[in-house]
């Protein structure tokens, strides 16, 4: 006979009731999802049922008004902003969760963790500002016109870095202590220990947490908006302007009529369709860790 | 020359009736002196252990001879794992743990400040009670300690990983999967790896923290006959409460028992005289179970 809760477990009275409104709840997430999901499809399919999906991409540029759909140097620029972001958080976040928990005094680590925290909750706007007030006139100095591919990276960098430096932190508290004393036991320094046991054996934790800072870095709007320079362009260095999708939508949602509304939303249909691939190699990669 | 390599590690043939046995059979251990000249290899004096201001340990002082099996026995908490523990000072991954005491190893005392305690835990290693085989594959297992201690080249790496799978009984089983991951062998496959672990690093001292007791009946017979196998050219300090096991297969045995405040050594001497003609009546009833 097979356990489960229905056979081992005789549910009482309000048992049944809890269980009846967590399905509800779960239900309704679900739900949510999807309609989403619909309503966006819904939205788009006025373009999408007489413009084919490739022209979004080979189009000559982005000119809603000339029926021009071009969308591949904004997705290039948030494609672009994002991996750049990640490609600096993961590793300072990964050197940062090693700090406070390996490294650091039990005091000055939980003064630390609280400020990673408080990073964790300034409102992205508030980057925006500081990027726009701060960092972008800055570059500026150094290579005009400072609203750039490299202000926005920099800006989404610090965003996301309290995202991964904090999953990264609960992934190596995950692992078992005995791990590290195994090692200390055979000679291993803390550094080889850390490298050589115990990241490995967090390594899942670590990912799923990257990947979840890249679904943020992706989303993000507003910080992006104010330090990117938001001309639709091919990036061709770090230094051009360039508009990311997110910023699009923002920007030209407010006066979009027709075909033109209707391609803002395909594009926050690609933004949709990036997030959850990325959440699917998150799934694939768990699972494939799993068999390990 | 390269330090690590020792006579008896001329490259084995693999196509040898010897390599050919799927049974489990012992590899080519290096024969050592006659056991049970008693020449101390570690002297403790006067040892104490408190953790954060509670004793665990109070005033053990017991040799170590080499070469022997020493066992350790008595009731749970009653300070034999932090005995061991102080041993190869991995004690000093304890927050709160403070040690005094002498222990004399190599002519030295181990906790004066400057020994090289990387090096002194590659001379004493130490087997833990749960199998802990990195999350790494089982080449990477016994290659990661051997690299941390200078040993580089492939061949040499290659040869000391066959070396102490044969050495633990484990070759015939792992041979054609060495970049498995470890952990899906089997827990007493998984005990015998830890072993060959600590075995590749070449150390004088063994401490064993009941291997045994996280095993089924088979494997842990194996993992026995195994340490026996380690007499003469390892010293095996073993904390065991299997006193059957104790019996069978140590030349030493020290009798621990929970003090007023702190863990003692009630009597130390040979195994035979312990179990058979204990001098202390608490022995006598331990052994006998009458107590504990």
């Amino acid at each position: 006979m097979t356990l489960s809760p229905r056979n081992t477990l005789s549910l009482s009275r309000a048992d049944r009731q809890l269980a009846a409104v967590l399905r509800l709840c779960a239900l309704l997430a679900v739900v949510v999802v999807l309609l989403i999901l619909l309503f966006l499809f819904g939205e788009s399919w006025p373009i999408l049922s007489h413009v084919p999906v490739w022209r979004f991409l080979s189009d000559d540029s982005w000119h809603p008004g000339q029926a021009l759909y071009d969308m591949s140097p904004m997705l290039t620029a948030t494609v672009l902003s994002s991996a750049g972001a990640l490609l600096l958080a993961v590793p300072l976040g990964i050197a940062s969760a090693l700090f406070s928990s390996y490294y650091a005094s039990p005091g000055l680590a939980a003064v630390y963790r609280r400020l990673i925290e408080l990073l964790a909750g300034i409102p992205s706007v508030v980057y925006g500002f500081w990027g726009l007030t701060t960092l972008a006139p800055l570059l500026g100095q150094w290579h005009p016109p400072g609203v750039s591919l490299l202000s926005a990276t920099l800006v989404l960098a610090l965003m996301v870095l309290p995202t991964v430096a904090l999953t990264a932190e609960a992934a190596l508290l995950a692992v078992p202590q005995h791990y590290y004393r195994c090692a200390a036991a055979l000679g291993l320094s803390r550094w080889s220990s850390l490298v050589g046991v115990v990241l490995p054996a967090a390594r899942t934790g670590i990912i799923a947490g990257a990947l979840l800072a890249a679904a943020r870095a992706i989303g993000e709007t507003m910080a992006v908006l104010m330090v990117a320079g938001n001309v639709v362009q091919m990036p061709h260095s770090l230094f051009d302007s360039v508009r990311t999708l997110t910023a699009n939508i923002a920007l030209e949602m407010a006066y979009a009529m027709g075909d033109h509304r209707a391609a803002l939303f395909v594009s926050g249909l690609a933004l949709m369709v990036l997030v959850l691939a990325l959440v699917g190699l998150a799934d694939a990669y768990k699972g494939q860790a799993a068999h390990d | 020359m390269n330090p690590f390599l020792l006579d008896s590690e001329l490259p084995a043939d693999p196509n040898s009736a010897e390599a050919q046995q799927n049974a489990y059979t012992l590899g080519p251990i290096q024969a050592g002196p006659a056991c049970c000249e008693p020449t101390p290899l570690i002297s403790v004096e006067a040892l104490s252990l408190s953790y954060a201001g509670k004793p665990a340990l109070s005033d053990i002082s017991l040799d170590i001879y080499q070469g022997c099996i020493t066992a350790l026995i008595g009731p749970s908490g009653c300070g034999k794992t932090s005995f061991l523990s102080a041993l190869n000072r991995l004690t000093d991954l304890i927050p709160g743990c403070r040690v005094s005491g002498r222990i004399h190893y190599k002519s030295r005392d181990i906790h004066a400040t400057g020994q090289d305690v990387q090096g002194l835990r590659r001379d004493i290693g130490m087997i833990f009670q749960k199998p802990t085989p990195f999350p790494l594959s089982i080449r990477r297992n016994i290659e990661l300690p051997l690299r941390e201690h200078g040993m580089r080249h492939a061949a040499d790496l290659e040869q000391r990983v066959q070396q102490v799978l044969q050495d633990v009984g484990l070759w015939a089983e792992v041979k054609d999967r060495l970049d498995a991951p470890a952990q899906a062998l089997s827990g007493g496959q998984q005990q015998r790896l830890c072993i060959a672990r600590a075995l590749a690093l070449q150390p004088k001292v063994l401490l064993m923290d009941e291997p045994c007791s996280a095993l089924d009946p088979l494997s842990s017979g194996v993992v026995e006959d195994l340490i026996q196998s380690l007499r003469g050219r390892y010293t095996v300090v073993i904390v065991t409460h299997n006193l059957a096991q104790a019996r069978r297969i140590a030349n030493y045995a020290g009798f621990f028992w929970v003090g007023e405040q702190a863990g003692c050594l009630v009597e130390f001497g040979r195994c035979r005289q312990i179990f058979e003609t204990p001098r202390h009546e608490l022995t006598a009833a331990y052994v006998n179970g009458a107590r504990g």
